[in-house]
């Protein structure tokens, strides 16, 4: 018998499949709740943080607080894409520069953000500049050993097809070596700008008055875990939206990279 | 262009002291114009002479020159083609082809001509746009030849550049590559370990034989073409080469000690 095919019954089958798991899970929550498994001060049941989630999003709180981390995390991510990228390139491209920075790089890279807020707040204060600055820390990382790396790769083929059309150095490298490392570098700002997202509590640990995290540590202190929770799902969804936006980015960029996509 | 390899010896290290004699004293000419095949086994090297026509290896001792000038670097006047295509993934079909002509300052208008002739005669009309990752091996090796053929070269090395095709493909290819040179007879060095495939393309094969690399003997191919593959002086010709090889095993004597 031939297989269904008919393309929107597909579909419909695939968002399905994409939110089924997602379903259970809150039913199960809910129904664990109302049989009396769950306290609901220790984990409030699915329909009370989506209430409150309503009321924070009416009072237009929600706005506010999703906008400034939103703001503060562009602005770290942006500071970090163009120091990262630009490192990245001429670390890539010269041994002696690599040689130089590649300690330090090592060293500094596995230590947390985290560890670094009381250095910001001497540095930086407690206003704007240190959150930028710990959000900063978090996605220049992943963004310059990514665009390193990527540089790296570049095939050594084409290195002898360039000599041979006797390609001149900077051409080379404008229009060889870095579209060659291009999904490297897609790599590098995708991870960059999720980590930076994710940075964004650890960031409002310091003396924040608004913004997600600043949002859930306030409500920690006041034992509203409805509104702990709203805040984590709301960096949740956040995260993911600009993860897609970022793929479907790259998707139109780099379409001529053609890679596996799963059974 | 003429290409003279002469008293060619290279060696390469291997591990710490060791090293392994890649070519030993290699002497042949590829005439202005002529078509030779470099026929051998896996590691005879093959590929290491083509590199030195090329400028990206040097001889030990010996020689190669061009037109009686010593080779020393790379040139478009030499291109070459390659057995994974090595295509520009990011590029199409036609910034392929016009990569080389826009990189060394040729005009708009000469590049666009020179892209349109040169995607129909290696018969890629329909596929301007396309990106490699979108065709045939056979097709993406057209490209590989176009580009190369559009910087107008005076010699062509082409190492092992139907290898990754299957048997039709690459019968194909032979067809039209023969039909390409006819057109415009430029100095062609082709290496291959497809005995078939020196026997229809070739007009003289160099026959190597490996550990280490030896020249062992030069074979004319007198047929004119385009060739049959089952002609009797075909055959003929490719049972003379194979007998190269037969003679060159090592015999059942120095295995038994
Ligand atoms: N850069 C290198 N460093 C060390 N050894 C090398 C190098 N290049 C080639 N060789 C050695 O030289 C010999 C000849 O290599 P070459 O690639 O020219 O052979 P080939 O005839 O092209 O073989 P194939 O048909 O497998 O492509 C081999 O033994 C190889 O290991
Ligand atoms: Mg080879």
């Amino acid at each position: 018998m031939a297989r269904e095919t008919n393309p929107r019954l597909q579909k419909i089958k695939h968002l399905l499949q994409y939110v089924s798991l997602s379903i259970v899970i809150l039913a199960v929550w809910q129904t664990l709740y109302h049989l009396g498994y769950i306290k609901p001060i220790i984990l409030p049941p699915p329909s009370k943080i989506a209430l409150t989630f309503w009321e924070l999003l009416n009072s237009g709180a929600m706005a506010k607080h999703v906008g400034i981390s939103v703001l503060r995390v562009l602005e770290g991510f942006g500071i970090a894409a163009v120091l990262g990228l630009s490192l990245g390139i001429a670390i890539g491209l010269s041994r002696t520069f690599d040689r130089l920075t590649d300690l330090i790089i090592q060293v500094i890279k596995p230590i947390p953000p985290i560890a670094w807020i009381p250095l910001a707040i001497l540095w930086f204060g407690i206003g704007e500049k240190s959150k930028v600055y710990i959000i900063f820390l978090g996605a220049f990382f992943p963004i310059i050993i990514n665009t390193i790396d990527g540089i790296r790769q570049t095939d050594h083929k084409f290195v002898e097809v360039a000599r041979i059309l006797e390609v001149p150095r900077f051409k080379f490298v404008r229009q060889v070596v870095i579209p060659g490392a291009f999904p490297a570098i897609m790599t590098g700002i995708r991870v960059g700008l999720m980590v930076a997202w994710m940075c964004v509590v650890a960031a409002e640990l310091i003396a924040a008055g608004s913004g997600i995290g600043y949002l859930i540590m306030d409500a920690r202190q006041l034992s509203q875990s409805d509104v702990v929770l709203v805040g984590m799902i709301t960096i949740g969804i956040i995260g993911k939206l600009m993860d897609s936006l970022i793929k479907r980015l790259e998707k139109r960029l780099i379409g001529w990279k053609v890679s596996y996509v799963g059974d | 262009m003429e290409l003279v390899f002469s008293n060619i010896a290279k060696s390469f290290k291997r591990g710490a002291k060791d090293r392994v004699v890649a070519l030993d004293d290699i002497s042949f000419s590829v005439a202005e114009g002529e078509l030779v095949c470099l026929l051998g086994p896996s590691g005879c090297g093959k590929s290491t002479l083509l590199k030195m026509a090329a400028g990206f290896e040097f001889p030990d001792t010996g020689s190669v020159t061009a037109d009686g000038k010593p080779v020393c670097k790379p040139h478009p006047d030499r291109g070459m083609v390659f057995q994974d295509y090595a295509l520009f993934p990011w590029l199409t079909v036609e910034e392929n082809i016009a990569f080389g002509p826009e990189m060394n300052g040729t005009d708009r208008r000469e590049i666009r001509e020179r892209i349109r002739r040169f995607i129909t005669l290696v018969g890629l009309t329909g596929f301007e746009k396309a990106h490699p990752h979108q065709l045939s091996g056979g097709m993406k090796q057209r490209v590989g030849i176009a580009r190369m053929l559009a910087m107008s070269p005076k010699v062509l090395l082409m190492d092992e550049p139907f290898g990754a095709l299957d048997a039709f493909t690459r019968m194909e290819m032979q067809e039209e590559l023969t039909n390409l040179w006819q057109a415009a007879p430029f100095t062609t060095v082709f290496v291959t370990h497809d005995v078939e495939e020196a026997v229809y393309l070739a007009d003289r094969i160099a026959v190597m034989t490996s550990r280490p690399g030896k020249l062992k003997t030069i074979v004319p191919v007198p047929l004119s073409r385009p060739r049959v593959r089952t002609d009797h002086d075909f055959v003929q010709i490719r049972n003379h080469v194979l007998k190269q090889y037969e003679r060159t095993q090592p015999s059942a004597a120095e295995y038994s000690i």
